[in-house]
């Protein structure tokens, strides 16, 4: 489970990239943070894996104050994936998937890159030995998320994880990942610029705007009561809209 | 930030270890003075003509004595040659007592020769230890000469004599004879005007030719140029006494002065016995007749019936010596170790380099980019300093030879080494290092593992250009007598010698290609 609560991170001399949130990501639940750029959705993210340390506010992973874990054990112990792949471009796929189990000392690094790769679509007696270079967008995406769960984290950090991809490779890709959450129960946070994403892959929906959260709910109760104009104009574009705004009253 | 400081702090301990290493190289290599046969008498030389020629006088008249003499020829300018002295690494090398006077000194020049001489040996003997031997006879000044034809058809034996014919005469001075007050500004005041019907800027190397031609009918020059002789000039004498006086005489050091009194014997023999025609005929069968300065200095010698060391072989004129690959072919052993010399100076200053500055730069990149860059633009600071002066600035630490020229070569390959290992590190795949340490790399597992392997081809390209400027720069090498392929490179300058400089600059430009050949492949052997 993943909890933030009245998180504020400020980035001198003026910005305020996150203005009080609070979230929560239920244990094996996925939740997409959708927002425009510098809505704070990765910077949020970011929290929960101590890449960014908050100003103000409490971030827990499984009940655990971030701040007072060891960052280099928590990470190891969280599936992380960024937009472009982040592959380290002088190791192979193999190498690559194993960087997780590896590091984190088990005997069995290399049978364990070779399921994850497995398991993500890629035949390891292909791919193992590839660059990244040798790779297409989409493959190397594939290869970060078996990467991601090699050590089979309770929790992964998605961001953008798709958004590079064109449409078709990316349909894919959204597949896949529905297929991990099946198979593995992981506890997911996704950051998305795509509503139509979000509401393919996620149980519940946070849109974010000027570093707060406009709104959490389902998919489902999203587009039949969006609870501000700013959520109804995203489902509006979006063409998820199914009933029109609800008043204040 | 503790490990950045522990970094920068073997850095320096690096640096200054090989400070303390070179310092023990040096001594190692001046064992203390026993008797006159323990230690070699060590003659040096400026980088001219006549200071290799007076050199190579002494070197063979303290042969004759039966001393071991050790040749530094060609030590980089006055306050080199002079540093050396003063710190002991040489013995004896030919100086001017104008410039004693005014250079080392700093005092105004004077036209009163003896006076000069008086002045110079009283306080370099009492400051520096330094010991002026009786002067050799001549002056070598400026001078003002004039077709030996003008001369006799105007009547002009004295500069008050040019002083009346000047308006219907052209001069040609050197640009800075023109703007000197010793030069051409005070001339004017000392002889009333000497207006010119037309004046001209020329170089050193055309103003002759031109006198000779006709295309102007006064020049200045020095009273022993070579040239003087060659084109059988008139050279005007300073009836006014308005030129600085500038006696050559051997400037010795204090340990032979008071260890060795029969080699200073032997050196103060040679006082007197040059003139300034005899000098300007001895310059010219070096510069223009292309004579070796040994085979001259022997039959110096052996005409004024001093020393009856043999010379060493002799050596056909210039002319006659074949083409520049038959010239470098029958020196390829001398060449090939003067290369290897040379290597080793460039290889022996990189690797140091290497040593201290990946780590530095790499350290840098942690810093804040503001203060990375304060620190990149305080090392890019000794990238501008001259190499001459940065070699006369350690002369004082080091002494002369193999150390200072390390050290200066070092100093040099700093900074390339150090950005780029900086910009290699920082600038290493965003994207990776990114991801790498959200899935919880250490810092130490992040440079080791992703940063320096993905900055290698940058921190190489950064080595790669230190190697290549180096091979360059080590011909400076030869200025203070630390070897190299700079040695024939600075000798044939001197001597005006195509061929020789030649010798030097290719096998220098070969060494370069082959360096960096070397390099790519360590490049490759080091990729992952």
């Amino acid at each position: 489970m993943l909890t933030a609560d009245a998180v504020v991170k400020r980035y001198p001399p003026s910005a305020t990239a996150l203005a009080g949130v609070s979230l929560t990501v239920a244990s094996g639940s996925c939740v997409a943070l959708v927002g425009e750029s510098g809505s704070g959705k990765t910077t949020l993210l970011r929290c929960f894996n101590r890449l960014v340390v908050p100003d103000e506010g409490v971030v827990r992973v499984d009940g655990a104050d971030v701040a007072a874990l060891d960052p280099i054990v928590l990470r190891r112990a969280v599936g992380y994936v960024q937009q472009e792949s982040g592959l380290l471009p002088h190791w192979t796929a193999r190498r690559n998937v194993a960087l997780v189990p590896w590091l984190r000392g088990m005997s069995d690094a290399a049978e364990r890159a070779e399921r994850a790769l497995t398991r993500v679509g890629l035949d390891p007696a292909v791919y193992a030995e590839r660059r990244p270079a040798e790779l297409s967008g989409g493959q190397r995406q594939r290869v970060a998320m078996a990467r991601a769960i090699a050590a089979e984290p309770a929790i992964l950090l998605l961001d953008e994880p798709f958004g590079a991809l064109d449409a078709i490779t990316r349909a894919d890709a959204q597949a896949l990942l529905l297929t991990l959450r099946r198979d593995l129960a992981v506890t997911v946070l996704l950051v998305t610029h795509d509503l139509r994403e979000a509401f393919r892959l996620a149980d519940r929906v946070a849109v974010m705007r000027a570093g707060r959260i406009e709104q959490v709910a389902t998919p489902d109760e999203l587009a039949r009561a969006p609870g501000t104009a700013y959520v109804a104009e995203l489902l509006e574009k979006a063409q998820l809209a199914i009933a029109g705004v609800e008043g204040d009253s | 930030m503790r490990r950045i400081t522990a970094w920068l702090v073997s850095g320096l301990l690096l640096v200054a270890g090989a400070g303390v290493a070179g310092g023990a190289l040096a001594q190692a290599t001046t064992p203390p003075a026993g008797g006159a046969d323990a230690r070699p008498v060590v003659v040096a030389s400026k980088p001219f003509a006549e200071s290799y020629l007076l050199a190579e006088l002494f070197a063979q008249q303290l042969e004759a004595a039966g001393r071991r003499v050790e040749r530094r020829a060609g030590l980089g300018a006055t306050e080199i040659a002079f540093g050396a002295l003063r710190t002991g690494a040489i013995d004896v090398y030919p100086e001017y007592t104008g410039t004693g006077l005014v250079a080392i000194l700093g005092e105004a020049p004077s036209s009163d020769a003896r006076a000069v001489f008086r002045r110079v040996r009283r306080e370099f003997a009492s400051r520096y230890d330094s010991w002026w031997l009786p002067p050799l006879g001549f002056e070598n000044s400026y001078a003002i000469a004039v077709r030996r034809a003008t001369a006799d058809s105007l009547g002009l034996r004295t500069l008050s004599d040019l002083a009346r014919a000047a308006p219907g005469l052209v001069a040609g001075f050197s640009p800075d004879f023109i703007g000197r007050d010793d030069g051409l500004v005070g001339l004017r005041e000392r002889y009333g005007g000497l207006r010119f019907r037309g004046e001209r800027a020329l170089l050193q190397a055309v103003k002759y030719r031109a006198l000779a031609s006709g295309d102007v009918d006064v020049v200045d020059g020095y009273t022993t140029d070579g040239a003087i002789a060659r084109y059988d000039l008139a050279v005007l004498a300073d009836d006014r006494g308005f030129f600085p006086a500038y006696e050559a005489a051997a400037l010795v050091s204090g340990r032979l002065y008071r260890d060795d009194p029969d080699a200073v014997a032997a050196l103060a023999a040679l006082a007197g016995l040059f003139d300034e025609g005899t000098m300007r005929a001895l310059n010219e069968r070096v510069e223009v007749g292309g004579e070796r300065v040994e085979d001259v200095a022997a039959d110096v010698l052996r005409t004024i019936g001093l020393a009856t060391a043999d010379s060493t072989g002799v050596e056909q004129p210039r002319e006659a010596r074949g083409g520049l690959g038959a010239y470098m072919w029958a020196r390829r052993t001398t060449l090939a170790a003067l290369a290897g010399r040379h290597l080793t100076l460039v290889v022996g200053s990189l690797l140091l380099a290497v040593v201290v500055a990946v780590p530095a730069g790499v350290a840098l990149a942690r810093l804040r980019p503001g203060r990375a860059e304060a620190v990149l633009r305080a090392a890019g600071v000794i990238q501008t300093v001259p190499g001459i002066a940065l070699l006369a600035f350690m002369i004082p630490l080091l002494g002369i030879g193999v150390t200072p020229a390390l050290v200066a070569l070092f100093l040099y390959a700093l900074y390339p080494i150090l950005r780029n290992s900086y910009v290699g590190v920082r600038d290493a795949a965003p994207d990776a290092v990114d991801a790498a340490r959200a899935l919880g790399m250490t810092d130490a597992q992040l440079l080791r593992l992703v940063r320096l392997p993905l900055g290698l081809s940058v921190i190489m390209a950064g080595i790669r250009t230190a190697a290549v400027i180096s091979v360059g720069t080590a011909t400076l090498a030869a200025f203070i007598g630390a070897g190299g392929l700079g040695d024939p490179i600075v000798a044939g300058l001197a001597l005006a010698d195509t061929q020789m400089v030649l010798s030097g600059a290719i096998p220098a430009a070969v060494l370069a290609v082959l360096v960096d050949l070397a390099l790519g492949r360590v490049e490759r052997a080091l990729d992952v």
